[in-house]
């Protein structure tokens, strides 16, 4: 039996060990059983190193995993960034486009109404060193000449003063060697329209004894031989009385909306200072309020508001000639009572019927 | 003359080259190989074809040159395999693992293991016999109605032995030498 072991030792192992194998097998499956013992030291044995494989593969799972998330959130950020600018900048330059083409109509629809004959043009830069002179893209091939005015539909801008065959210079209104002949809106005073360098132009020359008003309008009143008549130059914004001159600041309204288009006059047609208040102030008025019902459908005669000195007077006279039943124009009725102070005890009494004259005849002596 | 006669004998043939592994090694790779075979193919499904337990026990019992060794490590590991499968009864995997193990250090008495192709050729041959057999068991012992896809199973041997021959070349590193 040694001898036999020792000869065949490996197998005799191997066969040992098959055979406890499948002992243990048979103990299994026959009886169902569970070999908790090996299972629970096997897995025990295993536990600590799964589950600190799997918290070094979750680690570097999850740092990967953040890093190429946020690799493309990073990506992503940038490129909706790009994106935004783009969008941006493609708002700002329809926006431009927009004003542009505001700007367009209106000047279109000015120089379709203008009596003036003109020619659009764009400023295509300013010269060198200089903020009161800009360069438009019309010259003497679209019959642009030197001293020719410039304008927009706001007011005048300024006048060529050097010409070239594509394009030509114009001086600024706020340039001081510019000068124009001015005539206020609303009292007729005649002025001369000089820049400052500055954002205000000043008007000169016009006496204290004259009135101007703050808010006023000057317009241009066609001396100087380079503008038309009838172009706003801009609101009155400060009047000062000076040592013999007034001291009149104005904003030039042809340039308060920016420079951009411009229209060069090349055929000037002189139009009246107009008694309106400028175009520039448009004024926006409500429809009138339904009427109630049960109202009366007439509507009420418009009560006539006096404005000016000359109003108030003309409706003084008005009701003086109706206290005294005078009819204005009609001859041989004399001059009503001009002394008479219209809402006052007597003009009521001199409104009464007077006194019938006794018809009965006188007795018979 | 003579001293090539004292070198032939005082030197071991190739072939009778016993491997020797530190305890770390000895315990270490069977088990991270357990390891990879119950936890890698959770992620991978496609590497729950490769059989790391048995590639393991495979080179062992080369290495070791002792059937009673391969007999051990292929119980040891087997057995270890089995316990981690609760579905599985104990034995199923210790069985055929110990058989590998056994006719593994046979042949490596025989052959010189040292040698990429041959250990190529042996990781084949093993897996085939470890499938074959643990199919042969599993209908002969617990009655299970299990199918033997032998065109799978050729692929799959082979593509083990692929894996294998760099597998040891890495674990021969992790060799005693002296």
């Amino acid at each position: 039996m040694e001898f036999f072991l020792n000869r065949y030792r490996n197998l005799t192992v191997l066969l040992l060990a098959i055979l406890a194998q499948l002992v243990l097998l048979a103990y299994q499956v026959k009886s169902h059983g569970e070999v908790r013992l090996i299972r629970v030291w096997a897995v025990g044995a295993v536990t600590p190193l799964a589950r600190a494989l799997e918290t070094g593969r979750s680690g570097i799972s999850g740092f990967f995993s953040d890093y190429f998330v946020l690799l493309d959130v990073r990506e992503e950020n940038k490129r909706i960034k790009k994106e935004l600018d783009r969008i941006q900048m493609e708002n700002q330059y329809l926006r431009t486009e927009l004003d542009t083409a505001d700007r367009a109509k209106s000047l279109s629809i000015f120089q379709a109404h203008s009596p003036s004959k003109t020619v659009a043009a764009h400023i295509i830069g300013n010269a060198t060193g200089s903020s009161t002179d800009v360069l438009v893209d019309r010259g003497s091939t679209s019959g642009v000449q030197r001293g020719m005015a410039v304008i927009t539909p706001d007011g005048i801008v300024g006048k060529v003063v050097s010409v070239y065959p594509m394009a030509c210079y114009v001086l600024l209104v706020t340039d001081p060697s510019f000068a124009a002949g001015v005539e206020s809106q609303k009292h007729r005073v005649h002025g001369t329209l000089k820049g400052q360098g500055g954002s205000k132009v000043i008007v000169d020359y016009v006496q204290n004894e004259e009135t101007v008003e703050p808010g006023e309008w000057f317009y241009t009143s066609g001396d100087d031989g380079i503008f038309p008549k009838g172009l706003p130059a801009g609101p009155v914004t400060v009047v000062r009385q000076g040592k013999s001159l007034k001291e009149i600041y104005v904003t030039p309204s042809g340039s308060q909306s920016g420079l951009e288009e411009v229209l060069i006059v090349v055929e000037g047609v002189h139009a009246p200072i107009p008694n309106a208040p400028a175009p520039s102030e448009p004024v926006h008025l409500l429809p009138p309020p339904p009427s109630e019902p049960g109202a009366d459908a007439t509507p009420a005669p418009a009560q006539l508001v006096p404005l000016s000195d000359a109003d108030r007077v003309v409706e003084k006279y008005r009701k003086i000639g109706e206290a005294e039943k005078h009819v204005y124009g009609e001859r041989g009725t004399g001059a009503p009572n001009y002394n008479l102070v219209p809402d006052s005890p007597d003009a009521a009494a001199a409104r009464k019927p007077p006194p019938q004259p006794d018809t009965k005849p006188p007795p018979k002596q | 003359m003579n001293e090539l006669i004292t070198q032939e004998f005082t030197e071991p043939r190739k072939k009778d080259r016993v491997s020797k592994f530190n305890i770390a090694a000895t315990i270490g790779i069977p088990l991270a190989a357990i390891l990879f075979q119950v936890y890698v193919p959770q992620f991978v499904k496609y590497l729950a074809y490769l059989e790391l337990p048995l590639l393991v026990t495979v080179y062992f019992a080369l290495m070791r040159r002792s059937p009673i060794a391969g007999v051990l490590i292929g119980a040891g590991i087997g057995l270890a395999q089995d316990s981690l499968y609760p579905s599985h009864p104990i034995g199923m995997f210790g069985i055929v693992n110990t058989l590998v193990g056994y006719f593994a250090a046979s042949v490596s008495q025989r052959f010189d293991v040292e040698n990429a192709a041959l250990r190529g050729v042996l990781a084949f041959f093993f897996f085939f016999f470890h499938q074959f057999f643990y199919w042969v068991l599993a209908r002969a012992l617990l009655g299970e109605a299990l199918d033997f896809d032998l065109q799978q199973t050729l692929v799959l041997g082979v593509l083990n032995a692929l894996v294998a021959v760099p597998l040891y070349h890495v674990l021969d590193k992790l060799k005693i030498t002296g």
